[in-house]
């Protein structure tokens, strides 16, 4: 059975019978079409739970392949490995709580359902596409549905948000589209998996007067870097986030924090590691400050923030440092904690925002300065927070500490001085995300206008209880993560290492003769 | 059985925290309180029974990735045996005094519920602390101590209305994140060095670690030396030391049996716990030793001189455990662990009583806490007053000198000094002479203490001191074990700790490992007489002095106060510490955020895009029209143009191959 087509295009399905038959958008219209999506994305995640027991984590290679010619000589190619699988299953465990958490909207419902579902197509594509031209596809379609999201549900600014959004991302993918086609030149095909074990040459090579030091392998990476860099997003090319966030329905919000910003990272892991490996090692040293700079940037800047999701944001950003410093470590726990930060974040920040989402659709307002003593009335809602806060900070017993806790062992064997400096994250986060729990939450409860408001409700509460659990079994148990991306990881690592070894094998016998 | 001890607070916790609702206020408080006398009744029979064997129990797999294997496990050994009696004895009589303290509260409304958070936070507490020191390797030791962090946190915060008590909960946390900051560091170094983090295998390896040299931000250091200074900033922060002590004073926003249990007995103690714990690395650092020594001896002395002049009474105590926590460092830092051990024993009692006696003071006086509006209340709080003599007796270390009768102060207490006399080097003998001095200090403020609140005449409020009451049974049942505790602890175990060398070696077994040459704790029973009696000396000389101030001639303070106003200014405002981190630390990063928003995000980086963008977006803006107002049809049509070129190119290049 095509268990990976299933998972990917089942919401698609939904999304076109939502279009085709829905009609009206009275109040019955508007519920069917949510029922419908929750109901799609939640038939999603139960599929992509038998595609989790099909799984054997031993085996390192892609699994549940499939392969059909497509159009113009190009090939629909799918399939998961340990590295991949874990992303699927985030996007579908987190799309049905996404459409949960838009219950209250009432602005289009119906197209605002199908931007959704479409969406989870496109992000699943991304992470199962073995096909560099179905990647491509996926990886830059589901912008699509994201500015749609943000540009006709978002707030005041959006249009500046999207703009943004936009001239970051193309020239990212302008870039990236070029390096396909070379690397296509160069291989002959666009199978990953046939890229995968391609060497592309990494010899110095002189580009207008310019020596390029691991020649094609460089340029390749430096081309897909600006891409996936973008999407991290990575400091400096990092701005667009925080408006982004600012402009974007919560539900939009949580969809780009939680799986959106994962993509970056996983290209990272697809191909600009394994690929690309001495560019890899060469340029290591560039991303492991660029991270460490992110992280005391990020964290700087987030303590000084009057509005909530932009503190989120950047703190965010500051935890995509830890992703990118880990994989470009490029050891076992490095690049296995830059996975389960990932899988962690997805859950964490996602649930930051969806707790920023609980007393905006309550006061309509984002700014910390309007809250205040919250606990008084909200007693559910402050236990939440405080969970999510404590795992965004990083406490042990919560997921937030092992993704952390990886990535900076596996920095520190690889750079002390970056593993330092990236360490002093943990104090600023516990300073920018306690402070804003105090003057969101805590006090006494003086403002008139939050006298009434009220705790959580059901719904609400159903929202939050699986993401709850699952920042709590990971973080005791993180062995159901690890057990599964260990074995791929590893090969990840050894063939890295292999390759290494035979350019610096390359370099002796150059110099040798 | 050891499961038991450690799991059962936590189940306590869990149900006080979500069952109350279901099962009452009454029946959650009392529920944690009987989960926690359990766990202090197995851990009394742990502790007696202990045969000295080191064992460990595997109970789950943690983080595994590598050559990295965490498991959850318990390891059970001589010292965590005695830590788990003194959490689980002064968290137990603490849940026991608290039922009567926060009976009434008029820190909350009518009809608002907080006991049972209470009881819940006490109790998860005492489980982040168990969890602490059956550790068996340092990433679970960590996990231990963030978590009784967070109920720092917690219960620090408990009033959330007080903006004191909110910010004083902020300050613990962060501050005690510096010091989690060398506490990693010197896990990734530990796990960079031996492969492992597990205790089994860093126990063995101290001396190969000090047969590495480790690149450090640009300096090249001993490796041992490395791990053993980064472990020790974790355990500045947790234990208050000097540099990292801010947090201690203002955590005494919490309620008062917090103090107690945290703030004095079990979690600040869990930095020194700490050293000794990883005695088998500290052994190999001479440098790393000679530092815990100074900061361990310049603390007592620095916290000691603040106590002397601060009026409220919870503070002086703060101040004194912090002073105490100092004490210990230096007989860790001179390598006698086990006399470190010894003071964190006996200072868990009185210590824990002291402060439970000034929340019974408290409790009676309306929850009043300057010194200056007590006085007299001896009379009115005659069993009170009687457990804090024998708490001030025991700290200020009262006993027949030359001889090993005393209350349980006097023996530990006497037993740093010495060692730190015994041990070789300038800083062990710097830190002796600052202990001393420190101790007539101790005997001095803690006097006072006693004299403004119990002798004198009532000053303050006439209508609170006519109220004033004795506190119920609940609350000096606790007060008289500790008693008990306060002066026998010290003589009955005092050969264990510190007796022959070879039966205090025996005792402690495997669990503390003393390197070849260190020959501390045998010379300190050695040293000249006048060093036995020189902390004697100075406690009497201290309460002399308190007498003549706070008996004799009351006036005598107060224009001792104007003339030597900066010196009185400088220790009122404790160093000028908190104003001197926020002038360095605090603002200046604030305002660097600020800065680097507003003109590193905002200036430099959008303004160089937008720059860039307002020079190509009319160019597409013309080239497509003027497709409505969004950008998006610009992006799919770039990435429609992509594609095509993409498909042409392989079609074309599938051709010529």
């Amino acid at each position: 059975m095509p268990l990976l087509s299933i998972v990917t295009f089942l919401p698609l399905v939904a999304a076109v019978i939502m279009a085709a038959l829905l009609r009206g958008d009275d109040e019955a219209a508007q519920r069917n079409a949510k029922w419908l999506a929750l109901l799609a994305t939640g038939a999603t995640f139960l599929v992509s739970l038998f595609m989790l027991t099909e799984f054997d984590p031993s085996d390192t290679g892609f699994q549940m392949v499939e392969e059909r010619a497509w159009l113009l000589g190009l090939s629909y190619k799918v399939g998961v490995d340990g590295i991949s699988i874990l992303f699927v299953l985030l996007t579908t465990f987190l799309m049905p709580l996404t459409i949960a958490a838009c219950w209250n909207v009432t602005h289009r419902v119906k197209e605002y359902m199908i931007a959704f579902l479409v969406l989870e197509t496109l992000m699943i594509g991304v992470f199962v596409a073995l096909d560099l031209v179905l990647f491509y596809l996926f990886f830059e379609a589901g912008l699509i549905p994201m500015f749609l999201i943000i540009g006709i549900w978002g707030g005041k600014e959006r249009i500046y948000a999207a703009f943004k959004f936009f001239l970051y991302t193309l020239l990212g993918s302008v870039l990236m589209l070029v390096a396909m086609i070379a690397m296509y030149v160069d291989a002959g095909t666009t199978d990953i998996p046939s890229l995968l074990r391609h060497q592309f040459d990494s010899g110095p090579m002189s580009l207008i007067g310019w020596q390029v030091v691991g020649g094609l392998q460089t340029l390749l990476w430096l081309a897909f870097f600006a891409s996936f860099a973008v999407k991290m997003p990575m400091w400096p090319v990092h701005t667009w986030l925080p408006d982004a966030h600012v402009q974007a329905p919560t539900a939009g919000s949580v969809v780009l924090a939680a799986i959106l910003l994962k993509m970056g990272g996983y290209g990272f892991l697809r191909f600009s590691l394994p690929m690309f490996p001495v560019a890899s090692d060469l340029l290591a040293p560039m991303v492991l400050w660029l991270s460490a700079i992110a992280i005391v940037y990020a964290s700087l800047v987030a303590l000084a923030q009057q509005d909530m999701k932009k503190l989120i944001a950047y703190s965010s950003v500051a935890h995509m440092g830890y992703v990118t410093m880990g994989i470009f470590a490029a050891n076992q726990q490095g690049i296995a904690g830059a996975i389960f930060q990932m899988i962690s974040h997805g859950f964490v920040s996602g649930a930051l925002f969806l707790i920023v989402g609980v007393v905006y659709d309550r006061m309509h307002t984002r700014d910390i300065a309007a809250y205040g003593g919250l606990v008084n009335r909200m007693p559910a809602y402050a236990l939440i927070f405080l969970l999510f806060t404590m795992a965004n900070v990083g406490l042990p017993g919560t997921s937030g500490f092992v993704g952390e806790f990886l990535t900076l062992v596996g920095v520190f064997k690889v750079n002390i001085t970056v593993a330092v400096i990236a360490t002093t994250g943990v104090i600023l986060s516990a300073a920018y995300a306690l402070w804003l729990y105090r003057k969101v939450m805590l006090g006494d409860l003086i403002r008139e206008s939050l006298k009434s408001i009220s705790d959580m409700t059901l719904r609400e509460r159903a929202i939050f209880a699986p993401l709850v659990a699952m920042t709590l079994i990971l973080g005791v148990y993180p062995a159901l993560v690890l057990d599964l991306i260990s074995p791929s990881v590893g090969a990840l690592v050894a063939g890295h290492e292999r390759a290494l070894a035979e350019y610096s094998g390359r370099l002796v016998d150059i110099a040798g003769n | 059985m050891t499961q038991i001890i450690l799991f059962a607070p936590l189940v306590g916790a869990i149900l006080a925290g979500f069952g109350w609702r279901l099962m009452g206020e009454k029946a959650a408080i009392w529920t944690a309180t009987g989960l926690l006398f359990l766990a202090a009744f197995l851990s009394w029979i742990v502790f007696l029974g202990f045969d000295g064997e080191t064992r460990s129990i595997p109970i789950l797999r943690w983080i595994e990735s590598g050559s990295l294997a965490v498991d959850w496990a318990i390891r059970l050994d001589r010292r965590t045996a005695v830590m788990l009696i003194v959490i689980t004895t002064v968290s137990a009589l603490v849940h026991l005094y608290s039922v009567g303290y926060m009976d009434h509260d008029e820190n909350w409304r009518e009809g608002e519920a907080y006991k049972a958070r209470f009881f819940a936070y006490l109790s998860l507490f005492t489980f982040a602390m168990l969890m602490l020191v059956t550790a068996d390797n340092l990433l679970q030791l960590f996990f231990g101590w963030e978590g009784v962090g967070l109920a720092s946190y917690l219960l620090i915060g408990f009033y959330w209305r007080k903006p004191s008590a909110n910010a004083a909960a902020v300050k613990a946390f962060v501050v005690n994140r510096v010091g989690d900051f060398g506490f990693l560091l010197g896990i990734f170094a530990i796990f960079l060095m031996v492969d492992s983090v597990s205790f089994d295998v860093i126990f063995a390896s101290g001396a190969a670690m000090a047969a590495q040299q480790v690149g450090f931000l640009g300096l090249t250091v001993n490796g041992a030396e490395l791990v053993a200074f980064l472990l020790f900033v974790g355990a500045m922060g947790k234990s208050a030391q000097l540099f990292l002590h801010t947090w201690l004073p203002d955590a005494m926003e919490g309620p008062t049996p917090v103090s107690a249990l945290i703030h004095a007995a079990t979690m600040v103690t869990a930095g020194v716990f700490l050293v000794a714990r990883m005695s088998p690395v500290f052994e190999f650092t001479p440098g790393a030793m000679t530092f815990v020594t100074v900061i361990g001896a310049l603390t007592a002395i620095f916290a000691a001189s603040v106590g002397l002049v601060q009026n409220d009474i919870k503070r002086v105590i703060a101040y004194s455990t912090c002073s105490q926590l100092g004490y210990m460092f230096v007989a860790a830092g001179v390598g006698v662990y086990q006399v470190a051990m010894f003071h964190l024993f006996t200072h868990a009692f009185f210590k824990a009583m002291l402060f439970l006696g000034a929340g019974s003071v408290i409790h009676a006086m309306h929850h009043e806490q300057d010194l200056r509006r007590y006085g007299g209340l001896r009379h009115k709080l005659p069993w009170t007053f009687w457990a804090m003599l024998v708490g001030t007796l025991a700290i200020t270390g009262v006993g027949i000198p030359l001889t090993h009768i005393g209350l349980s102060g006097f023996l530990s207490k006497d037993a740093v000094i010495e060692s730190a006399f015994a041990a070789p080097g300038e800083a062990a003998r710097m830190a002796f002479w600052l202990l001393v001095a420190a101790a007539a200090m101790t005997s001095f403020y803690s006097w006072r203490l006693m004299f403004m609140t119990f002798w004198g005449k009532p000053r303050g409020d006439r209508h609170t001191h006519e109220h004033a009451h004795e506190s119920p049974v609940v609350m000096l049942v606790p007060l008289a074990v500790l008693a008990v505790g306060s002066v026998l602890a010290g003589m009955v175990w005092y050969n264990d700790f510190f007796g022959e060398t070879a039966q205090a070696m025996a005792f402690f077994g495997p669990a503390i490992f003393v390197g070849e040459g260190n020959t501390v704790l045998n010379d300190a029973h050695y040293v000249p007489d006048w060093v036995k009696a020189a902390p004697f000396v100075a406690m009497l000389s201290g309460l002399a002095l308190a007498w003549l101030f706070y008996i004799r001639r009351p006036d005598l303070p107060r224009s001792l106060a104007r003339t030597h106003h900066g010196l009185y200014a400088f220790l009122l405002n404790k160093w000028y510490f908190d104003e001197l981190y926020g002038l360095i630390f605090v603002r200046p990063a604030r305002a660097l955020g600020g800065f680097l928003w507003r003109r590193g995000d905002g200036s430099v980086i959008d303004g160089a895009i937008n720059g860039l963008a307002m020079g190509i977006v009319p160019f597409f803006t013309r080239l497509a029209g003027r497709a409505q107002s969004g950008y998006l049809f610009h992006y799919a049509f770039a990435i429609v143009l992509g594609l095509v070129v993409l498909i042409t190119w392989a079609t074309i290049t599938a051709g010529v191959n």
